[in-house]
């Protein structure tokens, strides 16, 4: 694998740059058993990071077999059952395995870099919150094998859809929500303890880079909703199992408690997905402009007063079910309220580029395009959050236009502006530019022909999870097609850039970008395999 | 108008690049509709406004910052030898941006709430129509003349298959719509038999849950006559894509007549029993209420699906005593996706359907169950 030649230039380099490791003179172990017992934060860093990009292209390859069935009115490729599981399927892998482990990769990586750290405060915990996650990837994707096939009830699997009603692969969904479950805790304690622990003198916490504290915010999330996640999905098993009744409206239960449950952790979820992002695009765009990050602290202010707000509004996604009016009042309100801190963040991220000295290198052209196209995703959730008006948008592909605006060209274009602006501190190579750029924009494109359309097909009424349609939204259909296989096929490039980057030569520099700031950019390029092994001197 | 002129050329433009890039030629009936529809009645133009005063406030945001940004990003460049300030922090202005959106949002709060009361208050209504979601259809029970019927896709599999030409209302059909009156408050209890539902029609801006063990309120005064469609809104399994909703706008007496007409046809029916029926009638019947009631499920080669549906062909309940095999389908099981069909089917079609299992796809019992004793066990 290429991070085993990663480490060995680093080795190499061992004699001639001062790294700070001198008492450590021990590399990684080799072969396989270096991955399965690492507890070296930038090897399991790696591997979540490997992780994700596998989730994601296979998550990749369902989201193009819904557009290919999608293509056309008509059932052309698959029966409405399968159609189902591979949305369920989708939505759960992008969620779970590609986004969350990404972000979770990237903390790993550079939180202690970015601190002036050793390693994590908890290795051998950090270890195994990886290593769970292959098990519990696994255990899901088979069950698009088993008879009844996988869950096909929607990621956000309501009752009594999913228990009652659920195919037998339900079980075996429930056992895999634990187990990522328990990943995510686990490696929300780490970062917790890490950030709280593990600073240098001198590293005070209102000077920590802005992705670490985003990330300490977005780990107390995890801890926060994880465990209600679990309680869901045990409640679950009880019903189907054990003879409970809790959304059994027959035997006296509440189908709505389950919304209720699931969506106190789900809106949390959403920022948990977003939060990393805001803190990844608030590194990027100072470097590229050359300019300090405008307002710190009310950006700081802002992510706490974010994840407070995504405690009291998730009843925004159960406006149609029927609510006391003072309930969908005080929903919308506590909704529109959001927008504010997410305005703030916006306008920060503007006044930075604002009589700056900006270059546009790959990671600064996802990041500006981050800043755009997410904010028209928040536009869209203004709008649904005026609770009369989402009854016309509500379940239609409005909403889905909505979240792909804020999840694709959101948190997955922070991802990728995140490896491409750490790459050379990773593999100690630039990667090549133009095939950056090219890939830049082959998504933007693509990104954009897939989901804007499905603004107005949700306006002229088609609703979300069907795998077929009536005629008058069959023109924008076959363009989000068309768009979704530009953007598919074009990740490829994203693949190739990485690895092209391992393997050729071309030595980066320490800073790497010439505006960059940060104690990660003071270690060599690449990065040794134990850094700040002494404390760096923070001032 | 001017928004419908630009609309136009954004329209025209895209349409010409969709052709132009994928080389097929747009379906007949698509129409590249761009925004919400009005509707039909006062409910749904002021949501349709509310629509519109948010859609612009996000465009004149939007246009202001994405304006200075791309005046940063052409003129802050580096290669015009722009040279980076060091500001980087400012109170007044921080404190400016979130006020400002503040007072925006109240300025936007205050009408939506005033919609939304309107939407709640459901009191005082001419006729009260209890609607049901069942998987994969829906039932409409009129409270207070007794009327009541099931409505289910109309679209035929063929179509569906690519097997035959789709027609202008693909999807959008059903066997028999709702019929209201026009200019009365009608009022909607709306509810659900297995899992959840949603209850949709864009143009009269009604959308609720129809949840198992409760009941929804929800209400519409439509302004004109027509035909106005909707579907399903919430994931409900399988056919969740394929249980739309048709609503009949009637004039007063229309509707009068109407309600005669299905009245009288209800009786017809229940007379029907008392007949005798022969095998080959049951059985061209049954196959009738197959297709529309079963097949979804069980298909329609009586194979079912393996892990969700049971196969009826050779299985040993419908091969065995009777009683057993009408009792499953009278009365349902509990807590799976088999109904009681007892209320959705009358003792002929009882009758005539499950004549058909008994029969049909090779397992000929040769046995004949008749509708009067359906229809006393229905009692
Ligand atoms: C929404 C799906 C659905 C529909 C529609 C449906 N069924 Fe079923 N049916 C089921 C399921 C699920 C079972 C298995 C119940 C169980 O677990 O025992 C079943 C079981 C049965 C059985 C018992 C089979 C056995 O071997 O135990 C019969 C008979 C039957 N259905 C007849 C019918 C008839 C007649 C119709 C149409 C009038 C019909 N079903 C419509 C889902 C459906
Ligand atoms: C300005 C900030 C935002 C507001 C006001 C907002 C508002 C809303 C509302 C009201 C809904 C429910 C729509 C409906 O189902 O009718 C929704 C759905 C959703 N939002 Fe947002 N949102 C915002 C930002 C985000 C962010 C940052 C993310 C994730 C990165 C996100 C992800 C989602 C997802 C995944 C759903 C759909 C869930 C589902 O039903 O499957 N949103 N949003
Ligand atoms: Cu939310
Ligand atoms: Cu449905």
């Amino acid at each position: 694998m290429s991070a085993t030649e990663q480490t060995v230039s680093a080795d190499m380099q061992h004699g001639e740059v001062n790294t700070q490791d001198t008492e450590h003179h021990h590399g990684p172990a080799k072969g396989f058993s270096r991955w399965l017992f690492t507890t070296n934060h930038k090897d399991i860093g790696s591997m979540y990071l490997w992780f994700s990009l596998a989730m994601f292209m296979t998550g990749g390859c369902m989201a193009l077999l819904i557009r290919m069935e999608l293509f056309q009115p008509g059932l052309q490729m698959m029966q409405p059952d399968f159609f189902n599981q591979m949305t369920t399927m989708h939505g759960l892998i992008m969620v779970f395995g590609a986004v969350m482990p990404a972000f979770v990769g990237l903390a790993n990586w550079m939180i202690p870099m970015m601190i002036g750290a050793p390693d994590m405060a908890l290795p051998r915990l950090n270890n195994w919150s990886f290593w769970i996650l292959p098990f519990a990837f696994s255990m899901m994707l088979f069950t698009l094998f088993m008879e009844g096939g996988a869950p096909n009830f929607g990621w956000t699997f309501y009752a009594p859809l999913s228990t009652t009603y659920a195919p037998p692969s339900v079980t075996f969904f429930i056992f895999a929500v634990h187990m990522m479950g328990i990943s995510s805790i686990m490696g929300a304690i780490n970062v917790i303890v890490t950030i709280l622990n593990m600073r240098p003198k001198g590293m005070v916490m209102m000077k920590l880079p802005l992705f670490v504290w985003t990330w300490l915010i977005t780990a107390f999330l995890l801890i926060l909703v994880m465990p209600v996640l679990a309680g869901v999905v045990t409640m679950m098993l009880m019903d189907i199992h054990f003879g409970t009744s809790f959304f059994s409206a027959a035997g006296g239960g509440d189908p709505v408690l389950f919304q209720h449950v699931f969506w106190f952790f789900g809106h949390p979820e959403v920022y948990i997905m977003i939060l990393p992002a805001f803190g990844v695009v608030s590194e990027i765009i100072p470097t590229f402009s050359r300019k300090k990050l405008f307002g710190y602290s009310s950006m700081v202010y802002a992510t706490s007063s974010i994840a407070f707000l995504s405690f009291i509004v998730w009843a925004h996604h159960m406006f149609t079910v029927g609510m006391p009016l003072a309930g969908e009042l005080f929903f919308m309100f506590a909704t529109m309220l959001i927008a504010v801190p997410t305005g703030v963040k916006v306008f920060n991220w503007v006044a930075t580029m604002f009589r700056g000295s900006m270059t546009f290198e790959t990671p600064m052209l996802f990041a500006i395009a981050f800043v755009v196209l997410f904010s028209i995703g928040g536009f869209s959730g203004l709008m649904l959050a005026i609770a009369p008006v989402d009854f016309q948008y509500h379940d239609t592909y409005f909403v889905v236009a909505h979240f792909h605006y804020v999840l694709v060209p959101g948190s997955v274009f922070s991802i990728m502006a995140a490896a491409y602006y750490w790459l050379p501190k990773w593999t100690g190579n630039y990667y090549n530019e133009k095939m950056g750029k090219l890939h830049f924009w082959l998504s933007f494109i693509g990104i954009n022909i897939t989901f804007f359309p499905m603004h107005f097909v949700g306006l002229a009424g088609m609703p979300r999870r069907i795998p077929d349609y009536a005629l008058q939204f069959a023109d924008f259909n076959a363009v989000s097609s068309v768009g979704a296989f530009i953007f598919g096929f074009s990740q490829l490039l994203f693949i190739y850039n990485i690895v092209s980057c391992i393997r050729t030569k071309n030595q980066a520099t320490p800073e790497v970008w010439e505006g960059a700031k940060g104690l990660e950019w003071t270690v060599p390029s690449p990065a040794p395999y134990h850094t700040f092994t002494t404390p760096p001197k923070v001032d | 108008m001017k928004r419908d002129l630009s609309s136009h050329i954004l329209l025209s433009f895209i349409k010409k690049l969709a052709v132009f890039l994928l080389f097929i030629a747009p379906s007949t009936y698509a129409d590249w509709q761009l925004n919400l529809r009005e509707g039909v009645t006062e409910i749904s133009r002021s949501v349709y406004s509310l629509h519109m005063i948010i859609f612009w406030i996000c465009v004149v945001i939007a246009v202001v910052v994405f304006g200075v940004m791309l005046w940063s990003v052409i003129y802050h460049r580096k290669s015009r030898g722009a040279k980076a300030q060091n500001f980087h922090e400012n109170v007044y202005v921080e404190i400016a941006w979130t006020i400002v959106p503040i007072l925006i949002l109240v300025g936007m709060a205050v009408p939506a709430t005033a919609t939304l009361k309107k939407m709640y208050d459901s009191s005082e209504s001419d006729i009260d129509i209890q609607v049901t979601g069942y998987q994969w259809k829906w039932r409409y029970q009129y409270l207070e003349s007794g009327v009541d019927f099931f409505s289910s896709l109309a679209t035929p599999i063929e179509q569906i298959q690519g097997e035959s030409e789709k027609t202008e209302n693909y999807l959008l059909e059903v066997d028999n719509p709702l019929v209201i009156p026009v200019g009365k408050k009608v009022r909607f209890l709306i509810t659900a038999n297995d899992v959840i539902h949603s209850w949709w029609v864009p143009d009269f801006a009604v959308k609720k849950d129809a949840i198992p063990g409760f009941i929804n309120e929800s209400w519409v005064k439509a302004e004109h006559t027509g035909i106005y469609r909707g579907q399903c809104a919430e994931l409900c399994g399988k056919d969740h894509g394929f249980m739309p909703i048709v609503v009949e706008v009637k004039s007063q007496e229309d509707y009068q007549l109407w309600l005669k007409d299905q009245q009288l046809a209800q009786a017809e029916k229940a007379k029907s029993a008392e007949k005798r029926w022969t095998l080959d009638e049951l059985m061209v019947t049954g196959k009738e209420v197959y297709m529309k009631s079963c097949a979804a499920c069980h298909q329609a080669n009586g194979e079912g699906v393996p892990g969700a549906f049971p196969a009826l062909k050779g299985s040993p309940l419908v091969q065995g005593d009777p009683g057993a095999h009408i009792d499953v389908v009278l009365n349902g099981k509990a807590g799976t996706a088999m109904q009681a069909f007892r209320d959705q089917l009358s003792a002929t079609e009882l009758a005539a359907v499950i004549t058909y299992e008994r029969n049909a796809w090779g397992d000929s019992l040769g046995d004949i169950i008749s509708p009067s004793q359906i229809a006393k066990l229905k009692q």
